[in-house]
């Protein structure tokens, strides 16, 4: 509505003081980077820094509730939850990072050419995005798993598979949007060549919008494998896994063993909310605009 | 009626306060209309707004009164002033589609402030909303009352603003830049209108805008803000003729107005003498029966229909013509960045109109034929700093790295007179002025021998815009560049261009050397947009 | 403004044709993933106790010793007769197991939603009207927090804290307990079903078994709901016609409801489409968390014993389900939308 001019100092700003910027004015972020920090580094050496082995069981320790000796106490077999618990990061967020790069790849590459060159190429593009989209994404991953067969690999692509038309039809967005923009025009006269103009103009300038998608997208593939493994699809027993510990918990919390899969289901919790808040600090961190 | 004394309004934003209005005092007089006059950031719309009490939130007035008719404006209660809006104060903004609810039928929009403010019942509203149609001159009233904004034009949308704004009769209006965007034709037809219907019903009304001639075309009287302050207060032929305030000296000045030249855009303390390009008589470009039909919703549309022209070496070739007439179609194919469909260009004597679209970005005639766009923020790409903009031409066609590529980067931006520190900064990091200059030194940076400039300062404050057209027309003289400057804007054509080209249609209209066509026009419709123009008083008219 | 007519004719009829090829798509690879399957499929569709006769049998009439192509005329043919195979776990056809149990999935699914409805729609508008306040940022968090919980643990969650801890939900068994008897059946619903005969016992029965269920799912669709609600609500609330509404006096209501949020409308409803696909989804972990007997919970138990005539046809059931709601869902867009049919914005 009304326009205040402000008057904007410029100081030229190298990459760590604009991602020391954006972490200062938003202690959201900041939080959510540390808690992504941890998460990594839980991933990274946590199997290797945990008090016990994730499978060994132990008939004498059964069930045993939450301890100075075991923090998150043990399972129906004995087995320490916490060092599950901690594990499983590893595993899941994996699936989660392998899904989601493959299917950012292959949706910014359809969705480009989409967006930029049209006619019936989009079309049909759209047509197949349609159709993906049809299936209801949980229920098409159930199909996808049960056909092809019940291993990791197949989790992965499976997750893949549905997520390419979220990415697809945003790049396609995004690109349409900037296609006849005065810059890009301007980027055809200084002598880019069209791939040239999708590839350093129109990408680029597409990509703070996505990177709120990427991470929700992170968050998501964590609960679609988890939810996945829940109902008996992808990782199998005895791993360690969010998805199956909360199935297996579930068994017991009605006579009152809540350990087992409220630890589980409570990291589960937390890896997706750091990856929703961190969204929209990406966002910060890679739009030149939000530099002062 | 409206008194505003020591008036200040101020916004709290996230970096600070924010004091948009500084103590400004003016009085309105009934029947009287009022030009507010200033550039962005002059705190002029925010007045009005202020007035209304619309301000967003985080918006207030700080210090000062502003009475209406006894009523302290900015102590009353929201429902007194909600009860005023639309019944005693109104107002109309620009961009009047946007300003209509898009999926309500404008019928029912005038409806609704008919029977808020209880001047009609459920039974007689659509009657008397018909007769505020009527009132704005509506044609087919009846039937436009059903229409949704989308169907009507930009013009009728404008109208039916209007129409809302003056349902209730109100005692005061408040115009705030209600021609931005529009064509000089649809400008005078609203300015027109919304003066008769002033002065039918003896209302006062404020007209808020930047163009100091339209303002003294169609005001009693003139307030200068700069900085949200008053600097001048006077009747249009005193402000025009015997400015007394150096700002006010500076917009007059700035404004282009016939008989004037280039130079005495700038204030006087910056003009050195205007140098002389030289035109000479070899033909560089030549357009032959260009023709541009494309498959619209509704069938084929021709957008250009067969016009030809030429531009000679070193010659300023103005394109002048209303929004939807072919002008920036005929821009896109000359500078072979669509296809036409039938025709020739030659440019020195090669005909281009032959080469794709698709892969004249490899062609060695890339460099030859560049151009400056209309909106400069759009134009740049908002992660490439200005170097890497300005570099961009060099690197892609001229193949320069390294030290050569930084010094001609640095020659460029002095060349245009942008300041080196500003060369690591992004778009949204400069000014207005500052981004076209760097606009132009990007398309100046091959030193083609043809720059299409489509509405290069239509953006921009008056006072810059003075600035940059100086700024082409030393870059001319230097570099001996012909240019076809697009424009809607007749004086600025007059002072820049040698020859003139009027399109409307598709077709050309007119076209001849600038001083016979401007002074004697031969088709009507070049006669009447050199009647819509606002004509300010000229120094030889003071009294 | 009688041409208004068939513009949007026009539009509609385009969106009803789009769906054809859509429909065709998701037929297509249903029959691939019948097919995906490794090693021989009449061996999976036949079921692990089959003897060889039962086995070829099954090959005849899936055509399997036909060429791919005539299976897939095969395969369409026995859709159109509604032939979905055969469920083993069931021996019914897979088309009665499903229509069987859909009511079961859609009592749930829609009274979740008109339950998310009703608190994210208000809390947007709500948050949209008074930014900064601490319903917005009650809603911000809730929107964060929403999207981040996994379906099937909050539902285990909310049976341990009202069931095990508090005693005031009954124990998760499915629809109603065992101390009642079904309602006779007219449309599925318990609920409806219930007070039509009318059996307020058992009514309140069923209503009992659907809170726990109906809130899990209603927590999960509330957030991108609230979410887009707020966001509509604020970029309607700083259009331009606004500003135009505001000045010309109109009321706070009239502009709120009137003007702001009608046209939020639009897009909100364009979510509900796509909320509704991730609700389908969240069905089958909700069903099996609380023993509900619908078609999730159908597909789940045969994927456990690898029927897989039932996990294909509750596959395909469930997308043409999906793609039917979404035509539903941009058919009521076109006739809210007068635009639609005109200049695409």
């Amino acid at each position: 509505m009304t326009k205040i001019s402000k008057v904007t100092t410029a100081r030229s700003q190298g990459r760590f003081d604009h991602l020391a910027y954006v972490l200062r004015e938003n202690p959201i972020t900041m939080l959510a980077f540390v808690m992504f920090g941890l998460i990594i580094l839980s991933a990274i050496f946590g199997p290797a820094l945990v008090p016990y082995d994730p499978l060994e069981t132990n008939a004498v320790k059964v069930l045993q509730p939450p301890s100075w000796d075991h923090w998150f106490g043990t399972d129906n077999v004995g087995r320490d939850v916490f060092s599950r618990v901690i594990t499983a990061t590893r595993l899941d967020l994996s699936i989660s990072v392998a899904a989601v790069a493959l299917s950012f790849v292959v949706g910014s590459v359809l969705g480009s050419i989409a967006g930029y060159w049209g006619g019936w190429l989009d079309s049909v593009l759209n047509r197949f995005f349609d159709t993906i989209m049809a299936f209801p994404l949980f229920v098409l991953a159930m199909g996808i798993v049960a056909a092809l067969g019940n291993t990791i690999e197949n989790i992965i692509y499976a997750t893949a598979i549905i997520n390419v038309p979220f990415y697809a039809r945003l790049v396609r967005a995004e690109v349409n949007i900037r296609r006849d923009a005065g810059f890009v025009r301007a980027a055809k006269l200084v002598g880019n060549s069209n791939i040239r103009v999708l590839a350093l103009h129109i990408f680029p300038n597409a990509l703070p919008p996505m990177m709120v998608q990427v991470s929700l997208n992170l968050g998501w593939a964590i609960l679609n494998a988890a939810g996945l493994s829940f109902i008996g699809l992808g990782v199998r027993p005895p791993t360690p896994e969010w998805g199956i510990m909360v199935a297996e918990g579930a068994n017991f919390i009605v006579s009152g063993e809540w350990w087992m899969a409220v630890f589980p289901g409570l990291w589960l919790m937390i890896a997706v909310f750091t990856f929703n808040l961190l969204g929209d600090g990406l966002r910060d961190i890679v739009d030149p605009r939000k530099r002062t | 009626m409206l008194s505003v004394k020591d008036l200040a309004v101020s916004f709290k934003t996230r970096l600070g306060d924010v004091n948009a209005v500084r103590g400004i005092s003016f009085d309105l007089a009934k029947g009287e209309i009022l030009g507010i006059v200033g550039e962005s950031g002059s705190g002029k719309s925010v007045t009005s707004y202020a007035l209304m009490r619309i301000l967003d939130a985080g918006g207030s007035i700080t210090a000062g009164h502003a009475t209406y008719s006894g009523l302290d404006l900015r102590r009353a209660a929201e429902r007194d002033m909600r009860d005023i809006r639309g019944r005693e104060i109104s107002m109309i903004f620009q961009n009047p589609r946007a300003a209509l609810n898009p999926i309500r039928k404008v019928g029912y929009q005038i409806e609704d402030v008919l029977r808020q403010h209880a001047r009609a019942t459920r039974y007689d509203a659509q009657t008397k909303a018909i007769e505020a149609l009527k009132a704005v001159r509506i044609n087919e009233p009846e039937a436009r009352y059903n229409a949704y904004p989308f169907e009507l034009s930009g013009g009728m949308c404008q109208r039916i603003v209007c129409a809302i704004a003056l349902a209730c009769d109100p005692r005061l209006l408040i115009a705030d830049e209600p021609t931005t965007g529009l064509d000089i034709t649809s400008q005078k037809a609203v300015m027109d209108l919304v003066r008769d219907l002033i002065r039918q019903r003896n209302m006062s009304s404020i007209l808020i805008t930047h163009d100091l001639a339209l303002a003294a075309q169609y005001c009693n009287r003139i307030v200068v803000m700069k900085g949200g302050l008053i600097v001048e207060q006077g009747d249009p032929v005193q402000i025009f003729t015997r400015p007394e305030h150096s700002y006010t000296r500076k917009l007059v000045d700035a404004t282009p107005r016939k008989g004037e030249s280039i130079r005495s855009l700038l204030p006087p303390e910056n003009r050195q003498a205007a140098p002389n390009h030289v035109i000479h008589d070899t033909v560089l470009l030549d357009v032959r029966n260009l023709v541009k039909t494309y498959q619209g919703k509704s069938g084929p549309v021709q957008a250009v229909k067969n016009i030809s022209f030429q531009v000679r070496k070193g010659q300023s070739v103005g394109l002048v013509g209303e929004s939807g007439c072919g002008k920036s179609t005929t821009s896109e194919i000359l500078v072979r960045l669509m296809d036409a469909t039938s025709g020739e260009i030659l440019f020195d004597g090669q005909d281009i109109a032959q080469i794709p679209s698709q892969g004249f970005a490899k062609n060695r005639l890339r460099s030859e034929i560049q151009m400056v766009f209309q909106d400069a923020t759009d134009s740049l790409n908002p992660r490439y700093t200005s170097r890497h903009t300005i570099a961009e031409p060099l690197k892609q066609l001229d193949k320069l790295r390294g030290q050569e590529l930084a010094a001609r980067v640095e020659e460029l931006a002095s060349l245009v007179g942008l300041p080196f520190s500003l060369l690591d900064r992004f778009p949204h990091q400069l000014s207005g002025g500052q981004k076209a200059r760097v606009s132009i030194a990007r398309a100046v940076a091959l030193e083609p021998r043809f720059l299409i400039l489509d509405e290069p300062t239509a953006a921009l404050d008056v006072s810059i815009q003075a600035v940059v057209l100086n700024l082409l027309v030393d870059l001319r003289a230097k570099l001996g560049i012909s240019y076809l400057f697009v424009s809607h804007d007749l004086h600025v054509v007059r002072l820049l261009c040698d020859h003139v080209i009027v399109m409307k249609d598709g077709q050309i209209v007119e076209q001849g050397p600038v001083s016979t066509v401007m002074n004697t026009p031969k088709a009507d419709y070049t006669k009447s947009l050199l009647a819509a123009a606002p004509q300010p008083p000229t120094r030889r008219q003071s009294v | 403004m009688a041409a208004l007519k068939y513009p949007r004719l026009r539009a509609v009829s385009l969106r009803v044709a789009q769906s054809v090829p859509v429909v065709i798509g998701v037929v297509i690879i249903s029959f691939i993933l019948t097919r995906a399957l490794p090693g021989d499929p009449a061996v999976y569709f036949a079921g692990a106790a089959a003897d060889e006769a039962s086995i070829q049998e099954i090959r005849v009439s899936l055509g399997l010793d036909k060429p791919l192509i005539q299976q897939f005329f095969i395969y369409v043919g026995d859709l159109l007769h509604g032939d979905l195979g055969q469920s083993i776990s069931s021996g019914q056809p897979v088309v009665k197991d499903l229509a069987n149990r859909l009511p079961a999935s859609l009592e749930l699914t829609l009274t979740a939603l008109i339950l998310s409805c009703g608190i994210a729609i208000p809390l947007g508008v709500l948050a949209a009207t008074r930014p900064g306040s601490w319903i917005d940022h009650m809603c911000r968090v809730l929107v964060t927090a929403g999207v981040s919980l996994p379906t099937f643990f909050t539902g285990i969650i909310l049976i341990y804290m009202f069931y095990y801890l508090l005693g005031i939900a009954p124990p998760p068994i499915g629809r109603l307990d065992f101390i009642y008897l079904d309602p006779d059946r007219v449309t599925g619903f318990y609920l409806i079903d219930a007070a039509l005969m009318p059996d307020w016992d058992t009514w309140r029965g069923a209503a009992k078994q659907l809170v726990l269920p109906a809130i899990t799912l209603a927590l999960f669709t509330l957030a991108p709901i609230a979410r887009m609600t707020r966001a509509a609500m604020l970029t309607a609330l700083s259009s331009d016609f606004i500003r135009t509404a505001r000045a010309a006096g109109l009321s706070n209501r009239k502009i709120l409801y009137g003007y702001a949020f009608r046209n939020a409308l639009l897009p909100i409803i364009t979510t509900l489409g796509m909320v509704f696909s991730f609700a389908l989804g969240a069905n089958v972990l909700v069903e099996k968390v609380f023993a509900w007997p619908g078609i999730g919970s159908y597909a789940v138990e045969a994927l456990v014993v690898s029927d897989y005539a039932a996990v294909q046809g509750f596959v395909l059931a469930m997308a043409l389900l999906f793609v039917a709601l979404n035509l539903a869902i941009d058919l009521l867009y076109t006739v809210i939308d007068p635009r639609i049919g005109f200049a695409a914005k």
